[in-house]
């Protein structure tokens, strides 16, 4: 039978579906891996509600730890927010050409009904200039949103913090 | 065996489920045809945000309820009597600003009543609220940018958005209303009293409308009945579109 911490190592090199070069590990939504009896349990957690990944994902783990009878649990609770992310994983993000997320502070975020500031400076990951405007703040995935490097005029992707 | 609690918080679920779902299928209305390609994905983006939210609040709703009903069965086998959404939720999109004003109009409802909600006895809703929360937040800014866009860009974007929030205003004062289910589920700490989030949803939406150069509308019409199944006309209509390929094809998967 498997342990817990070889089914984690096994896990640990499944990738997300749709940002190919960083694992679920490094994203943090990995959240927990249990060996019950013949079974592995394993929790994941979604970034955003609606991520369309989860389903593809699931099939991921089951087939990287097959034939191990394997449950997968999704939890919601403690929301996952961008923190979750390794700072190697937001490596790998910047050398794909995804901003990643932007540091946040620590601590609880005051939820406001008034105008929230657009003044987030973004470095371009292909140039590194912070000239850099933002088209949309919804991009092909829940997770991203949609900017431009005005100088060197290449799109990007930056992954939103959360 | 279900507790009259467990059949009450289950209702609240249904409820906060099933206007996330009517939403996020009329948002999904949109789809290729939205006047440019970054708003077809931003709307989708929406819709999804919905969507995701009615799967685990219908799950939940499914659980307690006890019946053995999944979120399949709650979002594709039930008539319209049955259904608990509020009225604003389903009307129809109307043209693009109509709809960016319904969507600030909900996600100024949405943003308090979340924020409220993560603090809820239930861990299931609480969960779900602390993720919605955040994603609502992006749905207040973008119908905010465009309202004030189109309010105050050309005499025809001005009246295009100000006929769609004369038309859709009346429709809001449901979302504030109360009733026996959530008097029970405000004493137990499961939900959140609705009449305590129209100040808040007022002050957010006013501000907006005042930017956007839109006058608040003056009604005594006050449309009501969706929390307990008496829909609109048009809402057959959603419903064969959003059900017909599960009934149609009942129990098949790919």
């Amino acid at each position: 039978m498997i342990t817990a911490e070889q089914a984690r190592e096994v896990l640990a090199r499944v990738t997300d579906p749709e940002i190919p070069v960083i694992t679920i590990e490094d994203l943090g939504i990995l959240r927990d891996v249990q060996v019950e009896g013949e079974r592995v349990v394993v929790t994941i957690t979604p970034t955003y509600s609606g991520c369309p990944a989860m389903a593809e994902i699931t099939a991921d783990v089951r087939r990287a730890l097959a034939p191990t009878e394997v449950e997968v649990r999704t939890t919601l609770s403690p929301a996952w927010t961008t923190d979750w992310m390794s700072e190697a994983g937001k490596d790998k993000l910047r050398a794909y050409g995804i901003a990643p997320p932007t540091h946040r502070v620590a601590g609880p975020v005051p939820v406001t009904l008034g105008r929230r500031g657009t003044d987030l400076v973004l470095a371009c990951p292909l140039c590194g200039s912070t000239d850099t405007e933002q088209l949309s703040a919804f991009g092909s995935t829940s997770c991203k949103s949609l900017w431009r490097c005005r100088a060197c005029r290449e799109p990007f992707d930056h992954f939103k913090a959360h | 065996m279900q507790t009259s609690a467990d059949l009450d918080t289950s209702a609240s679920a249904l409820r906060l489920g099933d206007d996330a779902l009517i939403l996020g299928q009329r948002l999904a209305e949109w789809s290729a045809r939205s006047p440019q390609i970054e708003e077809d994905i931003a709307l989708m983006n929406l819709a999804l945000d919905q969507v995701g939210a009615a799967r685990a609040l219908l799950t939940r709703a499914g659980e307690l309820e006890g019946q053995g009903r999944d979120e399949d069965d709650l979002a594709y086998l039930r008539e319209e009597p049955d259904w608990s959404n509020a009225l604003l939720m389903e009307v129809e999109n109307g043209d693009f600003g109509r709809t960016m004003v319904r969507v600030l109009l909900v996600a100024a409802y949405q943003l308090p009543l979340y924020d409220a909600l993560r603090h809820t006895s239930d861990e299931v809703l609480a969960g779900v609220a602390g993720k919605a929360v955040k994603e609502v937040t992006y749905h207040l800014d973008h119908a905010r940018s465009w309202v004030v866009r189109l309010g105050d860009g050309t005499q025809e974007s001005h009246r295009r958005v100000q006929q769609g929030l004369d038309e859709l205003w009346p429709y809001a004062a449901e979302l504030f209303e109360t009733d026996a289910l959530t008097a029970r589920l405000v004493e137990r700490g499961i939900a959140v009293d609705p009449s305590s989030l129209e100040s808040p949803w007022r002050a957010a939406v006013e501000d907006v409308l005042r930017e956007a150069t839109l006058t608040v509308p003056e009604t005594t019409w006050r449309p009501t009945g969706g929390r307990t199944g008496a829909h609109t006309t048009g809402f057959g209509y959603l419903l064969a579109e959003l059900q017909h390929l599960h009934r149609a094809h009942p129990g098949a998967s790919w």
